[in-house]
This record gives C-alpha cells, sequence and structure tokens, in this order.
C-alpha cells in the first residue's frame, strides 16, 4: 500500500466518529432510495409478469344482459384479439362462526371446466371447478387466509336471495383482484370480502341468465388504442343495459397499483434528497476542517512533487470511503427495508409471488447517488486543497478575525455572561456554518414530523369520511333500480329506526375537453345518515337541478360553480343530461357526484326508483336483522359502517406506528450527524482555546457550557424552522399524493409538533453527551503542545 | 553557460500585493549555483531569504527575472512542468520539520521514493541520518532534532540535485542542530548534492563554501570560506 494510501486510512480512523455519523445520514438516504427504487422495480416486474403470464384484460365492460349472439359481433370489433364473457353478480357468504355479513363478487369459470381465457387465475391450492361441479368454488386467497379456509372446507352462499352449499375445491389469485375492495367501501376488508369463482352454469341458472352473459372483457391487439374499441363496444352493449366500458387505467385494482407505483417514485426522490443534502453539508464542513489543518501537510506533498490531481484524488478517497461506507450500509438498510415492504404490500396486494429483489441498477444507482452527494458536498475544500499555493500554505493561516457581535454593537454584550459572549461571536463568525448547520437540524425536525402526519391525516380522513358525512350503520344494495316499495319492506324490519333511498348509477362526467368516469349517487332531500360536507365540513345538500362534485374533481374537470356539466349516465335508458354544478363536496377518498333523488329521477328518465338503501338501527350488530337483510332476494349485499372503520385501524395501525418510529430514527440520525460534527469541529477549531481556559482555572462544566451551548443555540434556532419545514415537507408529499383515489388532508395537530421538539431535544441530549465524553478527556498538555 | 552552473538566477523580483501596499520581498536578486556546492544564506528576518529559495525550488514564481534550471527556465514552465522539476530534482527542508502526522518515519520517507525516478530504500535514506532505529516510529513520539533528521532524510531520499534547507536548525538547540547539520554535511559530500541552508547563525556560514548575504530583497555581499568548519566541530 502506498505512503499516501495509509495516510489516507489513518485520516478516516482519525475521523472515525465523525465520519461514521456522516456514513450514517448517507446510508438513511440510500436506504430510502434503494428501498423505494428496489420495491418499485419488484412490484412493477411481478405486475407486469403476473398480467402477461394471466392474460389480464385490456378492456372490461358490463352490462344487463346481452346475449350470447354478441359476443361474435364484439370480437368483430376493430382491434380485438380476444373477447371473455362471463357472469357477474353480488352475494353473501356465511361461515359458521362468524357473525358479520360477508359479501361476495362472484364470478364465473367456463361451463366445460378450465381457465378462462383472460383473467386466468392462479391456482394457490386446490383446481378448478370441473364442468359438472355444481356446489364447486374457488376463493380468493385473500378471504382464505382471513379464515383459515382451504379446499375440502365449505360455506354457504346466497345469490339473489337464493341460499346454496358451496364447496370449496380451490384457493386463487387473480390480476383482476391484486388489490381487492368491496363495492362502495373504503378500505380493504378480507374478512368480509370475497371473490368468488364457480361455474358458469350454477350463475346461470341464479341468475336467470341462459344464453346470456353480463360481463366481458378484452384483450385488444397490440398497439390498438382502447378508446375507439371503448365507444364501439358502448354502442353496442347500449341496448341490453351497458354500465359503460373501461379501459385498463380504470380498472380498479389496476388503478391503485399505478397510485402505488408513483408514490414509490416520489418516496425514491424526495427522502434521499433530504438526506443526501444534509450529508453533504456535513462532508463539506468535516472536509474543509481537515484540510485546513493538513494544509502544511498539503504544502509538503506539494514541495516533493505530487501534483494537485494526486493530492484531490487524496481527499476524494477519504470522501469516496465515507460515501462508500453509507452506500453500502444504506444498501443493506434498504434492501432489508424493501424486503418488509415487499411483505407489508403482500398483505394488501395479492400476488401469486412477489418476487422481491434487490437489482444491479437499485445497487448502482445508491453507490452512484451517494457517491455524487458526497463529492458534491466536498468539492469546494478539495479544490481548494487543490490550489493551495505550496508557498503559502507553509506559512500558519493568519488568525480567525472576530468582530464586535450584533449584539455587543447593540449594546446588550453586557448581559451575557463570558462564556455566552464567546458563543455568539462564534456563530456571528462562521454565519454561513451556522446558517446550514440550523438547516440540517430543521430537516431532522422535519423528518421527525412526517411519521405523526400519516396518523394525523388518515384519521382525519377517517373522521370526515366515515364520521362526519356518513351516519348509517348499514348500508343495503339493491340487485337493480327498484321501487320505493322496497324501503317501506326494509322500514318493516325489527330494529329498523330509519331508512334512507340512495340511487347510484355508473355516469361520465364531461366538461370542456375533460372527461371522468365515476358515480352519481341521488340522496334524498331531508337525508341525515348521508350528508356530503363542504370545506367548513357543514353539510350541503344539493338543490333542485344542480349537480354536488367531490372537490378533487374540481381540477379535473376545470369546472366552477354555475358551470354547465354534461353527465352520460352509463346505464338504464343511457341519458345525457346537462345540469349546473351547484357547490363542492369535500371528500378525501374517491371522486364523484350527488344529485337530488327525485331532480335525479325526473331527469334519468327511469321512473321513481332507488338503488340502495341505509338504516339506521336500534341494536348493533343484530344478528337477526342480518339474516332477514340475508333472506330478501332483491338485495345484492349489506355493510356495516363500524367494522368499516375498525377493519381500517386493524390493518392500519400497526404499520403506521412503524412508519412513525421509523421516521423518528432516521430524523434521529440527522439530528445526530449534526449535532455531533459540528461539537466535534467546534472541539478541533477551539481545543487550544478551551484547553487554555482550562489552564485559567474553567471548570469542564463551564467549557462544556461553552462548546454546547452554542450547540444548543444552534438546535433551539432550528425548530421553528423545522415546524416549517415539516410542515412544508408534508405539503409536499400531500400534493404528490393527491389522486382520484385519495387526497391526503395536510393535517398537522400541536401534538405532532410537540412530539418532534421533544424528539429534537431528546437526541440532541444523546448527542452532546457522547460530545461531552470527549471534553471530559481533553488532554490539555497535549493540546497546548501541538502546533495548529 | 559554465557547465557547472546547475542554477541562475537574473533580476528576479517578488512583489506582494497585500491590499493597497506592495511588498517588495525581492528586489533583483542575481545569482550562480555551482554543481555540488554547499552555499548558506544569511539574512535579517524578512530579507527575503525564504522567498528566495521557494523560488529556486518551483514552490513559487518570481514578479520578473528568470531562473535557469540545467538551462531550463523554470519561470517559462507550467504547473505540471514545476510539479515534475520538484518531484525528480528537489529535496526541501523546513525550519518546522513538516513531518506527516499519521505516517511513520519510514513512510514519511517512502510517500517521496514512491514517486521518484532513482530513489535510495527509506530505509537507506535514514540510515544515512543516523535514524535506522527509529524508523516505525510516528513524528510525534520523536524529538525535535529526530524530526528534522527525518525530514533531511525524506529530503535526500531520491537523490535530489539540489537540497534546500530553510533554517534547518532554527527549532533545535545547539548540540542537536549540529547533529542536523553533520546530516546535511555528508549529504553534501558523499551524493554532491547542491546545497542551499538558509539560517539567521552567522557561525553556521563556517560551514559552507559559499557565503551570501541578503538584505532588503539584495543581494549585499558574498564571501567564499576558503577554509570550511565542519559541522561538528560548529558551536553557538
Ligand atoms: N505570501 C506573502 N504575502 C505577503 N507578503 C509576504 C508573503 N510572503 C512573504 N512576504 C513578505 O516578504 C518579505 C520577505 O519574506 P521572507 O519570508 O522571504 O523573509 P525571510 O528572509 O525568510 O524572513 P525570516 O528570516 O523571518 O524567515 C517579508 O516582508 C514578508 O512579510
Ligand atoms: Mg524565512
Amino acid at each position: 500500500m502506498s505512503a499516501l494510501a495509509r495516510k489516507a486510512l489513518r485520516d478516516l480512523w482519525h475521523l472515525r466518529g465523525q465520519a461514521l455519523a456522516i456514513a450514517l445520514v448517507i446510508a438513511a438516504g440510500i436506504a430510502n432510495l434503494v428501498m423505494a427504487q428496489s420495491t418499485y422495480e419488484s412490484l412493477q416486474q411481478t405486475r407486469e409478469h403476473f398480467y402477461r403470464e394471466y392474460a389480464f384484460a385490456d378492456v372490461f365492460a358490463s352490462a344487463k344482459r346481452v346475449p350470447q349472439t354478441v359476443s361474435a359481433r364484439i370480437a368483430g370489433i376493430l382491434g380485438v384479439q380476444t373477447v371473455q364473457t362471463r357472469l357477474m353478480a353480488s352475494g353473501t357468504l356465511h361461515l359458521a362462526g362468524f357473525d358479520d355479513p360477508v359479501r361476495a363478487q362472484l364470478l364465473s369459470v367456463p361451463k366445460e371446466g378450465g381457465q378462462p381465457d383472460l383473467n386466468r387465475l392462479y391456482l394457490r391450492a386446490g383446481r378448478l371447478p370441473l364442468a359438472d361441479g355444481h356446489h364447486e368454488a374457488v376463493i380468493g386467497e385473500a378471504f382464505a387466509n382471513a379464515h383459515g379456509l382451504k379446499p375440502g372446507d365449505a360455506v354457504e352462499a346466497t345469490i339473489y336471495g337464493h341460499r346454496q352449499r358451496l364447496d370449496i375445491v380451490g384457493v386463487a389469485i387473480s390480476p383482476e383482484y391484486i388489490y381487492q375492495i368491496q363495492p362502495g367501501a373504503t378500505f380493504p376488508d378480507y374478512r368480509r370480502f370475497a371473490i368468488v369463482w364457480i361455474n358458469e352454469r350454477v350463475l346461470e341458472s341464479a341468475l336467470d341468465m341462459q344464453g346470456a352473459f353480463n360481463s366481458v372483457t378484452l384483450r385488444l391487439r397490440p398497439g390498438i388504442d382502447p378508446a375507439a374499441v371503448i365507444d364501439e363496444l358502448d354502442r353496442l352493449l347500449a341496448r341490453y343495459g351497458g354500465l359503460g366500458a373501461y379501459a385498463r387505467e380504470d380498472q380498479i385494482s389496476n388503478h391503485f397499483l399505478n397510485e402505488e407505483l408513483r408514490q414509490l417514485q416520489m418516496m425514491a426522490k424526495l427522502f434521499p434528497i433530504i438526506f443526501l443534502s444534509v450529508a453533504a453539508f456535513l462532508l463539506s464542513v468535516v472536509m474543509t476542517r481537515l484540510i485546513d489543518t493538513q494544509r502544511d501537510q498539503v504544502a509538503i506533498l506539494k514541495a516533493f512533487g505530487y501534483s494537485a490531481r494526486e493530492i484531490g484524488r487524496h481527499f476524494l478517497a477519504i470522501v469516496g470511503a465515507i460515501a462508500a461506507t453509507g452506500a453500502v450500509l444504506g444498501i443493506a438498510g434498504g434492501a432489508w427495508l424493501g424486503s418488509l415492504l415487499a411483505g407489508i404490500y403482500q398483505e394488501f396486494y395479492r400476488f401469486p409471488f412477489l418476487d422481491y429483489h434487490l437489482s444491479a441498477v437499485s445497487i448502482t444507482t445508491g453507490l452512484v447517488v451517494a457517491i455524487v452527494a458526497a463529492f458534491l458536498g466536498a468539492w469546494r475544500a478539495v479544490v481548494k486543497a487543490v490550489r493551495l499555493p505550496p508557498a503559502e500554505a507553509m506559512r500558519p493561516p493568519a488568525p480567525a478575525r472576530f468582530h464586535a457581535s450584533l449584539l455587543e454593537r447593540a449594546g446588550l454584550i453586557r448581559l451575557l455572561s463570558q462564556p455566552n459572549r464567546m458563543i455568539l461571536r462564534n456563530i456571528e463568525r462562521r454565519p454561513w456554518k451556522a446558517a446550514l448547520s440550523v438547516i440540517g437540524l430543521a430537516l431532522a425536525c422535519a423528518i421527525m414530523m412526517v411519521g405523526r402526519f400519516q396518523e394525523n391525516a388518515i384519521n382525519r380522513m377517517i373522521d370526515v369520511q366515515l364520521r362526519v358525512a356518513a351516519h348509517q350503520d348499514i348500508s343495503v344494495d339493491f340487485i337493480e333500480a327498484t321501487g320505493r316499495a322496497a324501503l317501506s319492506e326494509l322500514r318493516a324490519l325489527p330494529d329498523v329506526r330509519a331508512v334512507e333511498p340512495v340511487r347510484s348509477v355508473a355516469v361520465r362526467l364531461r366538461h370542456a375537453n375533460y372527461s371522468y368516469r365515476t358515480g352519481l349517487s341521488g340522496l334524498a332531500r331531508d337525508a341525515s345518515l348521508r350528508r356530503p360536507v363542504d370545506a367548513l365540513l357543514q353539510p350541503i345538500t344539493a338543490p333542485d337541478s344542480g349537480v354536488l362534485l367531490t372537490d378533487y374533481l374540481q381540477q379535473r374537470l376545470h369546472v366552477e360553480v354555475g358551470d354547465q356539466l354534461e353527465i352520460d349516465v352509463l346505464q338504464g335508458r343511457q341519458a345525457r343530461i346537462e345540469v349546473k354544478v351547484a357547490g363542492f363536496v369535500h371528500e378525501y377518498i374517491g371522486a364523484q357526484a350527488y344529485m337530488d333523488l327525485d331532480a335525479m329521477n325526473r331527469l334519468l328518465g327511469d321512473g321513481d326508483v332507488v338503488s340502495g338503501a341505509l338504516l339506521a338501527v336500534d341494536a348493533r350488530s343484530d344478528q337477526d336483522l342480518f339474516a332477514r337483510l340475508d333472506r330478501r332476494p332483491r338485495i345484492a349485499g349489506f355493510s356495516e359502517r363500524r367494522t368499516d372503520i375498525q377493519s381500517f385501524y386493524d390493518t392500519m395501525g400497526e404499520s403506521l406506528l412503524v412508519f412513525t418510529f421509523i421516521s423518528m430514527l432516521l430524523g434521529g440520525v440527522i439530528n445526530f450527524g449534526v449535532v455531533y460534527n459540528s461539537a466535534r469541529i467546534a472541539l478541533s477549531e477551539r481545543g487550544r482555546e478551551l484547553a487554555s481556559l482550562r489552564v485559567l482555572g474553567f471548570t469542564r462544566g463551564e467549557i462544556g457550557h461553552i462548546l454546547l451551548g452554542e450547540l444548543f443555540m444552534l438546535v433551539a434556532a432550528s425548530i421553528p424552522l423545522g415546524c416549517a419545514a415539516g410542515w412544508a415537507l408534508c405539503w409536499i408529499m400531500v400534493r404528490n399524493l393527491q389522486s382520484d383515489l385519495f387526497r391526503v388532508p395536510l393535517v398537522l395537530l400541536p401534538s405532532t409538533f410537540a412530539f418532534a421538539i421533544l424528539t429534537m431535544a431528546g437526541s440532541t441530549l444523546v448527542s452532546a453527551m457522547i460530545v461531552r465524553r470527549r471534553i471530559a478527556r481533553l488532554d490539555l498538555v497535549a493540546v497546548l503542545k501541538t502546533r495548529e | 553557460m559554465n557547465d557547472d552552473v546547475v542554477f541562475r538566477a537574473q533580476g528576479l523580483t517578488k512583489v506582494y500585493h497585500m491590499g493597497d501596499v506592495d511588498v517588495h520581498a525581492l528586489r533583483g536578486v542575481d545569482l550562480d549555483l555551482r554543481r555540488g556546492e554547499l552555499v548558506v544564506l544569511l539574512g535579517p528576518s524578512g530579507s527575503g531569504k525564504s522567498t528566495l529559495l521557494n523560488i529556486l525550488g518551483g514552490l513559487d514564481v518570481p514578479s520578473a527575472g528568470h531562473v535557469w534550471y540545467d538551462g531550463h527556465d523554470l519561470t517559462k514552465a507550467s504547473e505540471r512542468e514545476l510539479t515534475r522539476f520538484r518531484r525528480q530534482h528537489v529535496g526541501f527542508v523546513f525550519q518546522f520539520y513538516n513531518l506527516i502526522p499519521s505516517l511513520t518515519a519510514r513512510e514519511n520517507v517512502a510517500i517521496v521514493t514512491e514517486i521518484a525516478e532513482d530513489p535510495m530504500t527509506p530505509e537507506e535514506a535514514l540510515r544515512r541520518v543516523g535514524l535506522e532505529d527509529r524508523m516505525d516510529h510516528f513524528p510525534s513520539q520523536l524529538s525535535g532534532g529526530q524530526q528534522q533528521r527525518i525530514a533531511i532524510a525524506r529530503a535526500i531520499a531520491k537523490r535530489p540535485s539540489v537540497l534546500l534547507c530553510d533554517e534547518p536548525t532554527g527549532a533545535l538547540d545547539s548540540a542537536t542542530g549540529v547533529h542536523v547539520l553533520e546530516a546535511i554535511e555528508t549529504i553534501n559530500a558523499t551524493l554532491g548534492t547542491t546545497t542551499v541552508v538558509i539560517t539567521h547563525n552567522a557561525d553556521i556560514a563556517r560551514m559552507a563554501h559559499r557565503v551570501l548575504y541578503l538584505g532588503d530583497g539584495r543581494i549585499v555581499s558574498e564571501k567564499l570560506n576558503d577554509a570550511r568548519t565542519p559541522a561538528s566541530e560548529l558551536t553557538w
């Protein structure tokens, strides 16, 4: 090993505390990057693979009842490669020992047995229903796991009021249901929602659909634009009660996955940028100090013929070693976090396999990003060493210049003790370094806020969506639009206190060039169980002939109150109506339109009908009531609001805690990095001064006060800034997380600020204690003896 | 040009601009240094000794005038050429030793031999200054005189054509200083290295072939020593 390399190693060893602190900050950034990047890749590739192997469709459509003969005409649409028709229905399942209602999404598999042509099933266990398997069913894996069901078990199912036994022959996963959410629900609930595949013959007779289908999926030829095919398909299905075809992008499971991938991409940028900026700043401080103390060594090397390039390479090697250590730790940490995250994804998303792997690209990206960031940080210091004129460097540097501080000039200095004056002068002497330290600490504070912010935001979302705007106990969906007599029947059930009608239809909203496919809900004028609220959380009702839109649609459709909105109804008589936008509804989840029920029925022209009901009941979770609802033939399914909230906290609670903890840890890393490095630099810059003070009789405590007092002042200054930065960081996240699926509100409760401030104080104290141990060991003689 | 002349300087001036004032460190120095010569440079503080030495060694460039080394004009050399010149031909010794504290004695020498063309081994260089038994000590474990001898070993290990010493004994007591000067004298005698020694100490001048007196940026006088005193007999 060359002597210069040996010097680099010994310098590194000498700096090990600081180098490690910086490496940790780099590692935190790279871990974030690698975690997000590798999870993104794994998720993306797994999804592509699954879609391809299991023939995920390109276009989806459902209708009321379409004769099988139409299938050939669909196949004739230009660009269509494969057509798969099928039957779909809602139902209810009954499990021994589980009292809550379980909604089932029933799908047919081909009569002759075997896989469908599109959206094939990946069988985790068992087999597909046989051609003559009348009671055979395959159930989705999420539901099977939630209840411990396996092939050989049996469940009872109610399909359109008709109850029958189903023998489970298989457990499967489908590319259509990687993300599974019950219609109308806010969050997935694997215990109360099941996907069930049964032979087409069975569904045919239950639905009375011989020779017909109500759902069709298409695979298009490569390079075909789905929009044209969708228009053609809508035209074909119009008179069979078509509900509007849609492309893969709008398919709910796929849409959720796209959003998830988008978030991962954001994470791969946002957090690494913060950590690596702080690391770059720390490296710049540490390398500047190192090179300042080694001016004469640099000069000697130059005097003996080392070139500027060799000197630069030498210092960059030190920086590179710190960055590489950080990168290696970060890549390992990122891979670990990534596999944890992939595990969490396995809970939320149903893939046959989530093949988590750390790609060469992720590793290289992590390494390159770490080293580039470190070099950028150290650049100025290294250039200084490279440019150092050797003759001049042999002279000791000019003594630092001190000015009377601002406070002194203001005459306030007399209020301060001598140590406090030293602190103040020192901060004022290097305003930039102080400012950057404050910024670094503020970023630590900001990161600590992020974890708690998620919790605040989610609580608010649930509160508004499921408590302020919704009061029903049970929502009931009818199989199809029916007259209001159905409501009276519900009202007559025991324990039912109130019943309110709803009607939901699939629509396409249009304004100017913008359009959005969603649901339109009609609510009774005097509704009290479901009340949309405005931004101030005050209930608003649609006027007689206006429509209310989720506020998100304001920007999506570029509409204002008073604008005319075109609504293509995608079902029933396929009415096309024009209504004024009467206001915006404040909602965090989903995006839809609301109208007055009577006005809606008048405009749509399908008669005075409803498609569901909201119930308030006296006794909650009344099993007797569930049983009665279940026996009604016209009820497709029902769900409880209470369990919707509960199931959310069941699934999310733990991961929120983990997230808060991780962000606390990451913020702590930055805090430690900045505090420890500042203290060490101060100790090195001012060791002589402090040792002289000790010789003059200052106590260790007083010395500690001078050294750490400066840091405490910086930390104190960083906290208001950190709170503002935390707010800004959350704002950036909120902006980037916006989608039609959900909007995260920017809610930061006082407790979140308090949490961040306390964590900052705590980690500052820990860092300070470590530094104090060094002060205690400060060797007076050695410090005073050595030549600076 | 005389074949024996290693360095020739003509009209060297050096002006430092310090804000509004110009400091004239050198005001026109003419000088020849012959091969194998040991020259002592005397002069009061601030007279420009270090400035002259740095220019000769290619560490600094003059404001005007020329320096030729072996017929090459150093004042026309690029930064890269100056670096190569220092790497191949010059050894420096400074008042404060300027060893690299994180390297052992042997490594402090090796750092120079590793980039030189025909160096002696670090061990041999250290033996020549009488420090073969301290090779694995760090500078902080050595006395000032020992450190300075390592600095000399470092300077001569590459077999330089010139050895430039700026107050090599400035920080040492006289007995130790004599030790260091002996080392320099031996190198000059055995390797024939052209040597320049800056000092404040007129006694040291007795070991030189030639003594130059610098005053206010000029060479004010020159003296040839007919009878040199060996370093070992110097006292002050
Ligand atoms: N980098 C510099 N910037 C400004 N002035 C300088 C610089 N280097 C030297 N000088 C000035 O040039 C003059 C000559 O300096 P030099 O170091 O050559 O003197 P010296 O003879 O070596 O003195 P000493 O015996 O004290 O070492 C002095 O007045 C000094 O202040
Ligand atoms: Mg000098």
